[in-house]
């Protein structure tokens, strides 16, 4: 046998090498993690029982829920009759998947308008107490996907379900979110919140759950096949290009009269101000010829 | 310093327009002085050159103009750049490029190369002259003289009289027929005993248990959806505008106990579920900003608040009556149906209507 | 009119002369042959016109109305102004197979199915904001610099009038498309019109045809607003452009500028050319925000439906005003035996509006009676010279703001995190005290910019070196101003308080123009003129050069006027006496 094997490619001279092995571990590591990920179960609450759940969804709430809400979800009213926590009871999983999902909840302080923020819960902690809110009493449940997607629909019938979903939207939603979801004003500093880009999920149980001051569109209120079609109408405003060029905002006359004036007529009197300048002016006479 | 307030109010009458210069006297125009174009030939040449430039410019802007015009697509298949529609940003932004460097360039000709002595031109009073005011004045009075209209009280006034009654009644009597005098048509809606109330936009019935407290329905009379033996709408185009303008309603149930019925309203409401009109009584916009744990509903047009828990009083906001309540009954199956029209007008105040 | 041209020829050298023996070409010959146009044309080609970027503002109004017309007649060559409903086939998929009106649909095919439809409507919407806005900073310039007074009184009400019905040309026009935002401000405009006494009812069932909506009300409009309105405009523009020409510009003073003459450049060629320029620069500006910015988008806004409505709903902009006044009114309404007279409607949008029209209108004749000042006057005024003025001015700029704020209080609060309830309660306070405070702070401002610029006559400007003396105290170095900067500042009128004339003679007749009328005027005008700082007399400005020569030797004036480079090194100063005439 030679001493060195010339003649053999590169990669088989480095074979026998002292790193080989060691290679050769790191890719038989990377290999099982891999496929273990691949095929192992992807949500702990899937392989977990639901009474696991629903009990780590009450420690859970014993720590960072209970004191505006009571121990069992039962609401807690302060000395003056003032409500520091509704009840949960009923509300159901769909309205703890939002509320605490858009990290409204837990809130900052007590109040009206629970504004959306960095949610405080990984997903499984949110799913753990939304189990347990449920098993306070009957409520609506997280929707599934089939429940406000319209991917499976024919073309023909996503269409007619966009615009029957813009119909609904007008004249449900449009009063208190504005026309392109920007949002609106409400009573005494409250606000409904932007819309346009929220998650569809949220957005369905937003509708079935009424949260805060916001009213109920329950299931006997808008049926689940007219809220999926306001949820597709609202995806196709999103994903339609601004037609006319930059939006500012979606706001309506009042930021349009802001750029007339600000913009328009700051470029226009600028431009004045250069016509009418005085041009630079030379030391130097002119030679009449 | 010593301040110069009421000193230098002279009482007297103003002077007959001569400025007073006093303290200092006018220096006169100043020297005029050149511009590097004018006495620099290669400034010169070179404005002229930016110039034209600008001008080669405004045609490049407009053959991208046409370009866009006819390669970016609208429509169904709409091209897009960065989010925005391609062919409004293109056609605006070369049209731009094509008018603006037409208007730079011939501005810096003017501010540049064209001459800019500083003249001077006499101002003429704008008042004519005596010599022109007397003319004009003396043939105004030969004329009317000549007519005879001042010596002649009955052709004169005959005449007026006549143009007068033309004039006036005329044009005004023919415009009788802008439209159909308003009657009794503000008092009384499509609205009627017995009809059901229906979700707006699909227009299918309500039962009292379809909805949960909390829940605001957006709701019209059944009337508007129904349809004749060929599918076809009874109410449609013009007359259905008129009639949900002002028998749009809505539907908001709450807890009985948060309730305070009007006078005479106890049976008005099913379940904790009360009906009121959608049409704001400020100036017409409909309502349905509904806030559930106070039972306000907030107009968007003027902000205008009503308490839907206390027939829809008035809290706050330039409306100055409360939204009219619409009375409700259950039918034979167990569908919401209105008792009754309103009891009185929908919408906006105005002059006739009855103090309610 | 016979207008004097003696004067004219003789001082404008460049008007009349030729230099070559009239060489007009064909064309002008078969013209002049007919029309006589030369006699015409003779003064106007040469006529001077002063040179100010604030003289430009009218013309940003004049420019966005031609480029209104252009876009709006491209516009009427695709939109149906007809309420028949249709059911949409077109391109815009969320819309497709909804009825509406043929106006909206025809608008939703401009948008989507015409090249350069969206454009040009979007060009159409920012001239007519431009158009609007224009004419209100140009009227701001023309009152605050008194260019209104006579001779100009008429083309000030010729303006006001040009606000106002381009205000209403803009509603009009909005409220084509038929659309939700647009179509929810026709349904408040109905309910202006009911609110109004006796008449209400009959003239809303006239206007709509019928009850609210009817089925005329777009053609209506349509008519207004590319016929009537228009037609109006055009001829009023026409007498304000007329009456400019035959009055001439106004002019700023300063060296070589009286009231009698006016100093500038000639309309031919340097004004048309400013003027021509700056007509495609206000053409490509617009067209610049047409393309980017986009404006009115009524294919989110969907048809008109009465029982549809959108959060911020407002009108554009310059509906703003009265808009906030509806908003902040209390709820008040009275029943007046069988009838019910809505207050709260009536008195914010018919009664407000029409008041301060109508004395925005007398603004000149109210200075006029006030001032008792019959002078023509072609000279301007900086604001500060006249201080009354200029704090009513801002008072009721003050008072149009606060409202037109409160028009906008819902994205107001949403976008700054306030109270709805809040900024109304503040703004029913704020539009009678804001305005009251503005006029107190404008006019105290402007008397003591008044002292500032009798400072600078008197001891020169601050020249930016201090100096020390050999006791340790420190001295500002003042430097006289130049001769001409000097006249600029004094080329204004000592203001005048009316005298009051003999009560009653030796039989006590009483003196005529004596009543309470006369009294009142006279207590105006001591307060506006009473408090103004006027420019010092002859003698107090010697004086003052006395002074600092003899007393102040280290602020010992130049004798030529400084041209600011004394003391940087800029150039050599050898000869010059700078520090106390010791070198």
């Amino acid at each position: 046998m030679r001493f060195l094997n010339r003649s053999a490619g590169r990669i088989s001279r480095h074979r026998r090498g002292p790193l080989a092995g060691l290679l050769v571990l790191l890719l038989g590591l990377l290999l099982t993690g891999g496929l273990y990920t691949v095929f192992a179960p992807a949500q702990a609450d899937t392989t977990a029982s639901n009474e696991e759940l629903v009990q780590e969804g009450r420690e859970l709430f014993l720590v960072n829920c209970s004191f505006c809400h009571g121990q069992n979800g039962e609401g807690v009213r302060t000395v003056d009759g003032n409500q520091l926590g509704p009840s949960l009871v009923g509300v159901g999983a769909a309205a703890v998947d939002f509320q605490v999902g858009t990290g409204r909840m837990p809130m900052a302080q007590p109040g009206q308008q629970a504004p959306r923020k960095k949610p405080t819960f990984s997903d499984e902690e949110t799913a753990a107490m939304a189990a347990f809110v449920a098993s306070l009493g009957p409520g609506p449940a997280i929707p599934d996907e089939s429940d406000y997607s319209i991917e499976g629909l024919s073309a023909e019938e996503r269409e007619e379900a966009i615009v029957r979903g813009g119909q609904i939207f007008l004249t449900n939603c449009t009063a208190c979110h504005n026309f392109t979801g920007s949002g609106g004003a409400m009573p005494r500093g409250g606000y409904a919140p932007r819309i346009l880009d929220v998650e569809p999920r949220y957005v369905y149980e937003a509708l079935l759950t009424g949260p805060q001051s916001m009213p109920n569109f329950s299931n006997g209120n808008l049926t689940p096949e007219e809220k999926r079609d306001v949820i597709a109408y609202l995806e196709s405003l999103r994903d339609d290009p601004n037609y006319g060029g930059f939006g500012m905002g979606g706001l309506g006359p009042v930021a349009e009269g802001m750029f007339a004036w600000i913009v328009g007529l700051g470029i226009l009197v600028g431009f004045a101000v250069w016509i009418a300048a005085h041009s630079t002016r030379s030391k130097k006479e002119k030679v009449e010829a | 310093m010593t301040s110069h307030e009421g000193e230098n109010l002279p009482e007297k009458r103003p002077g007959s327009g001569e400025l007073t210069a006093d303290p200092v006297s006018d220096p006169g125009l100043p020297a005029h002085t050149w511009r590097p174009t004018d006495v620099d030939a290669r400034a010169e040449k070179r404005a002229e050159r930016q110039i034209a430039a600008m001008f080669g410019l405004s045609a490049v802007c407009t053959v991208l103009f046409v370009v866009s015009y006819f390669t970016l697509e609208i429509g169904e298949v709409t091209t897009t750049i960065g989010g925005l529609g391609a062919s409004t940003v293109a056609l605006g932004l070369s049209l731009a490029g094509a008018l603006l460097f037409i208007g730079i360039g011939i501005i810096q000709w003017a501010r540049k190369l064209m001459a800019d002595h500083e003249m001077i031109e006499m101002r003429h009073p704008a008042s004519s002259s005596p010599e022109d005011r007397e003319a004009t004045v003396a043939a105004l009075n030969t004329g009317i003289e000549e007519s005879g209209i001042g010596r002649r009280p009955l052709v004169r006034n005959s005449l007026l009289g006549a143009l007068g009654v033309l004039a006036l009644p005329v044009p005004v009597v023919l415009l009788r027929d802008l439209g159909p005098l308003p009657g009794d048509a503000l008092t009384k809606t499509i609205w009627s005993e017995g009809m059901r109330v229906v979700r707006d936009v699909t227009g299918t019935p309500i039962r009292a248990q379809d909805l949960q407290v909390g829940d605001l329905v957006n709701a019209e009379p059944a009337a508007i959806f129904e349809t004749d033996e060929e599918g076809e709408p009874l109410v449609e185009g013009v007359e259905l505008h008129v009639a949900k303008s002002k028998a749009a309603v809505v539907l908001v149930r709450m807890e009985p106990d948060d309730i305070v019925h009007g006078e005479g309203r106890e049976d008005w409401a099913v379940d904790g579920i009360l009906c009121y009109s959608k049409i704001c009584t400020h100036v017409g916009c409909p309502i349905s900003l509904y806030e559930r744990t106070t039972h306000h509903v907030l107009c968007p047009c003027h902000q205008s608040t009503f308490d839907l828990a206390d027939s829809a009083r008035v809290v706050f906001g330039p409306a100055a009556r409360p939204l009219p309540q619409l009375p409700l009954a259950v039918d034979s199956e167990g569908y919401l149906v209105a008792q009754s029209d309103f009891d009185e007008p929908v919408g906006p105040s105005y002059w006739e209507r009855d103090s309610r | 009119m016979t207008i004097d041209t003696s004067k004219v020829a003789d001082s404008n050298k460049s008007a009349a002369t030729a230099r070559k023996p009239g060489k007009l070409g064909a064309v002008g010959t078969w013209a002049d042959d007919r029309l006589g146009l030369a006699t015409a044309m003779r003064k106007q080609v040469r006529k001077v016109f002063p040179d100010h970027w604030s003289f430009m503002l009218g013309e940003i109004a004049l420019w966005s109305f031609v480029v209104l017309l252009l876009t709006g007649t491209f516009l009427t060559l695709w939109f149906k102004p007809s309420m028949a409903e249709v059911t949409y086939m077109g391109s815009y998929d969320q819309l497709r197979g909804i009825h509406m009106s043929d106006a909206f649909a025809s608008t939703l095919n401009i948008s989507f199915d015409v090249r350069g439809g969206l454009l040009m409507r979007q060009m159409h919407h920012w001239a007519a904001m431009l158009f609007i806005a224009s004419m209100m900073v140009h009227m701001m310039r023309v009152f605050f610099t008194g260019a209104f007074r006579k001779p100009r009184e008429l083309n000030w009400v010729i303006g006001c009038l040009l606000l106002l019905l381009g205000t209403l040309e803009g509603f009009t026009g909005y409220s084509l498309p038929d659309d939700l935002l647009s179509g929810t401000g026709v349904r408040a405009a109905d309910g202006f019109v009911k609110s109004m006494p006796v008449v209400g009812t009959y003239m809303s069932f006239f206007l709509f045809g019928g009850e609210f909506p009817g089925d005329v009300i777009i053609p209506r409009l349509y008519v207004a607003h590319v016929l009537l309105l228009p037609g109006i405009l055009l001829a009023l523009i026409a007498a304000h452009m007329l009456l400019l020409v035959y009055h001439k510009h106004t002019q700023w003073p300063g060296p070589g500028r009286t009231e009698q003459n006016v100093v500038g450049y000639p309309l031919l060629p340097v004004y048309a050319a400013k003027a021509g320029g700056f007509f495609f620069i206000v053409f490509g500006v617009t067209a610049f925000m047409g393309g980017l910015l986009g404006i009115n988008p009524v294919w989110k806004y969907g048809p008109y439906d009465p029982s549809k409505v959108t959060a911020g709903s407002q009108p554009d902009w310059y509906m703003g005003w009265p808009d906030g006044a509806l908003r902040i009114m209390p709820g008040w309404e009275s029943h007046i035996g069988p009838f019910t007279m809505p207050w709260n409607v009536f008195l914010p949008i018919i009664v407000l509006p029409g008041l301060a029209f109508t004395i925005l209108l007398l603004l000149p004749f109210i200075e006029a009676w006030i001032t008792g000042d019959k002078r023509n006057h072609h000279l301007l005024q900086r604001p500060r010279n006249a201080p009354t003025r200029t704090a009513v001015f801002v008072a009721l700029m003050t008072f149009y703001g606060l409202m037109w704020a409160a028009g906008g209080n819902d994205i107001i609060a949403i976008v700054l995190g306030f109270s709805i309830n809040q900024i109304t309660y503040f703004m029913r306070a704020a539009v009678f005290i804001g305005p009251v405070i503005a006029f107190i702070i404008t006019r105290r401002w402007c008397i003591s910019l008044q002292r500032a610029d009798n400072d600078k006559l008197l001891h020169g400007y601050e020249s930016g070196v201090i100096m020390r003396s050999a006791e340790g105290g420190y001295t500002e170095r003042h430097l006289p101003i130049d001769g001409g900067r000097a006249y600029t500042l004094t080329a204004r009128d000592r203001d005048e308080v009316a005298a009051s004339r003999g009560e009653t003679d030796a039989n006590g007749v009483a003196a005529p123009g004596t009543g309470r009328i006369e009294k009142l005027r006279l207590r105006l005008n001591r307060g506006w003129y009473g408090h103004n700082v006027q420019k010092p007399t002859r003698e107090e400005l010697e004086e003052a050069h006395h002074h600092a020569e003899h007393e102040h030797e280290l602020q010992a004036g130049l004798d030529h006027p400084a041209d600011g480079h004394q003391f940087d090194g800029h150039h050599t100063v050898e000869e010059e006496a700078l520090r106390g005439g010791k070198n």
